[in-house]
């Protein structure tokens, strides 16, 4: 197997791009994921909390 | 105005009391508003369907196994939620979607990050099965496992869909394949900054070599 083979440099190339793909994605997940929770989502967490029991959709 | 925190500095024993349920519930959010966003493609209505997903694990919590993946149970009751909402909106209002998406812009494409990457646009081309299973085991770090239960399909499912979901992302990155939202004017900046990236990271072979590659690989 030489290195020049011209098969494993387009597999090499591929999967460094998807390397690349996949941090891209992860960056934008985790920026999603990084958001600070927004407050409907405490105030229907504390719903449950007052409630105990399973409640309805507020809105 | 309340500045929430993702994780309240609490212990989380995953035993099955409610407080401890609720704790784990408010800890797993931020990725649960992450997948819905993946799914939903755009900010509004993706906190809402997070928001029906929360409820809905909280009504389901007696049947959550403790010591199981929480986060794996909590993706799958989004997704079942998102593709009975998505049902449900069909049937009742068949040519909204389809109107829905032929609005231009209008904040409504923003994807699921404001700097909307090449990348972001790309993967609304995919399929919804592509998107989902790449989106779980690529950047929700589930395993193939996780990600086939979360599906509900076959491991082998997802891990060709992953594969084709790779291969058609970097398809349409090079330019294969026109990007969704071809009216809008391109990201410049998003695109420069991604083609910089994949340049530095894999040497350069051109377009031409992408599209031998793809005819060679991909039929």
């Amino acid at each position: 197997m030489s290195k020049e083979n011209p098969n494993r440099e387009k597999a090499r190339a591929i999967r460094a791009r998807q390397r690349v793909i996949g941090r891209e994605l992860r960056r934008i997940f985790d920026a999603v994921a990084q958001e600070p929770v927004p407050d409907e989502f405490l105030d229907l967490l504390r719903k449950m909390d007052a409630q105990g029991e399973p409640g309805k959709k507020s809105s | 105005m309340t500045a929430p925190h993702a994780a309240p500095s609490t212990h989380m024993p995953s035993s099955a009391e409610p407080d401890d349920f609720k704790t784990e519930l408010l800890g797993l959010v931020p990725f649960l508003r992450a997948f819905a966003r993946s799914l939903c493609g755009s900010h509004e209505g993706a906190d809402d369907l997070a928001q029906e997903a929360l409820v809905k694990a909280w009504q389901s919590r007696d049947s959550f196994v403790p010591g199981t993946n929480l986060k794996a149970w909590l993706f799958t009751i989004l997704r079942n939620q998102f593709y009975s909402d998505r049902r449900r909106a069909w049937r009742q209002a068949p040519w909204d979607q389809e109107a829905a998406e032929r609005i231009p812009g209008g904040g409504q494409d923003q994807g699921w990050s404001a700097e909307l990457s090449d990348t972001a646009r790309a993967l609304r081309a995919l399929t919804d099965e592509q998107r989902e299973a790449l989106i779980l085991v690529g950047a929700g770090g589930f395993s193939y496992e996780d990600a086939a239960e979360i599906c509900n399909c076959a491991v082998g499912t997802v891990k060709s869909r992953v594969a084709r979901a790779r291969k058609a992302l970097i398809a349409i990155l090079d330019g294969d394949e026109a990007l969704p939202q071809s009216d809008r004017p391109p990201e410049g900046e998003a695109a420069r900054e991604i083609m910089a990236q994949l340049d530095r990271l894999a040497p350069p072979d051109g377009p031409d070599a992408a599209r031998k590659r793809r005819k060679g690989t991909d039929e």
